[in-house]
């Protein structure tokens, strides 16, 4: 059966951007898809933000219980505070420490914690992250600007299969009095994934 | 197999054709179970569009990475979820 | 053990990361959507957009876009499926 692509090409995107609409149109057509599970789920797409995470991480890191709830299983407390990341793929935060530093990349493709980050950097799917995230850990964060002691240890963890991960990055110094939703605003995407530290405080 | 945490484990050293989730540069590797996860459908079934049951256990395992890279000097550790079936114990 | 292309961990390209990002097209949150909406029905699931994206001839694999990708996959699971039928998009596309 004939599968020819010649004609997608990286360059070009308008021919691409038609396919997948020619694509959709045709699928609905079929009876295959309806426009609102489609609708829906770009609504689900284009609402998955970092905000949700970042607010996971200011929670733990003022409410230590709270932290180890998120710890132990992170959709339950995803959903004390009204997230809910779904119960598939499984989220598993893990937290960095003054001696041990995690960062998340999926060397098999692109699995990402989208539900509580929303969709994740080119970088992140680039052939050349996926590479060297776990051959060279120290050099890819050196690239991303960070750069770590000899003490800390450096944990890669690669998303292979049913289960995404989220880190809890350190919570800055000089942030004591800041509530929640200004610790929040410290947390960004990258430093949830682990190649970089949260914002410092004003 | 089941394992537990601390469990020590090697990773199959096997070709696979087809669709599966156990990462080359972790094969034949040896490392310690970290985490028990849940089970799941197996992928590499459920991609050539069988059931996927009977689910399978994945287990989260810590690998040094100076052993997974040697002779490159590479430090720290590099965790991965594996399937069940893909491991074995380690003497 | 020879590795498939889509098998990156320590494949050994030194080339830098690239951290240019970009707001996803239009085309490609529907590209993701299609996916979604096509395993919420139960046609296609997860494992076989990875499987067939890991069948890309390997030079196209490496060449082509993150959603380019997906549409190439749906492609071939959905005749595979006989949902699509040989020429049909093709042929939506021309008109």
């Amino acid at each position: 059966m004939s599968h020819d692509h010649d004609h997608i090409t990286h360059a070009d995107e308008p021919t691409v951007a038609g396919r997948v609409g020619a694509l959709a149109e045709l699928l609905v057509e079929k009876g295959v898809l309806d426009q609102e599970t489609i609708r829906a789920r770009i609504d689900w797409l284009v609402s998955r933000t970092p905000a949700d995470g970042a607010r996971l991480v200011a929670r733990a890191w003022l409410d230590d219980a709270f932290r180890q709830r998120l710890l132990d299983d992170a959709r339950s407390a995803a959903l004390e505070v009204g997230i809910d990341p779904g119960p598939s793929p499984v989220v598993v935060a893990l937290e960095n420490t003054e001696t041990a530093h995690h960062v998340v990349v999926c060397t098999l493709c692109s699995c990402y914690p989208r539900s509580l980050l929303g969709p994740p950097p080119d970088w992140y799917k680039s052939l050349a992250y996926r590479d060297r995230a776990v051959s060279d850990p120290r050099g890819v964060l050196a690239e991303f600007g960070l750069t770590l002691g000899d003490d800390v240890e450096v944990r890669v963890v690669d998303s292979t299969a049913d289960v995404r991960y989220l880190v809890v990055p350190q919570r800055p110094p000089g942030t004591d009095g800041l509530d929640e939703e200004a610790l929040a605003a410290l947390v960004t995407r990258d430093s949830m994934i682990g190649v970089a530290r949260p914002l410092a405080p004003a | 197999m089941t394992f537990r945490v601390g469990d020590q484990v090697r990773v199959s050293y096997r070709s696979h054709d087809g669709h599966h989730r156990t990462p080359g540069y972790l094969k034949g590797m040896r490392g310690t179970v970290l985490r028990v996860h849940a089970t799941f459908t197996d992928p590499e079934t459920r991609a050539y569009g069988e059931s996927g049951l009977p689910e399978r256990r994945l287990y989260l395992v810590d690998f040094a990475a100076r052993e997974v890279w040697y002779p490159n000097a590479v430090d720290g550790r590099i965790f991965a979820d594996v399937f069940e079936h893909w491991l074995e114990e380690a003497s | 053990m020879k590795r498939a292309v889509h098998d990156r961990g320590g494949w050994g390209d030194e080339t830098p990361i690239d951290r240019t990002e970009h707001e996803l097209a239009d085309w490609e949150v529907l590209m993701d959507a299609i996916v979604g909406a096509l395993s919420a029905r139960g046609v296609m699931n997860v494992d076989q957009l990875r499987r067939g994206i890991e069948s890309m001839p390997p030079k196209e694999y490496e060449h082509t876009s993150y959603y380019e990708r997906w549409l190439y996959s749906v492609e071939l699971i959905l005749s595979e499926k006989g949902v699509l039928l040989p020429g049909e998009l093709d042929a939506r596309v021309a008109t």
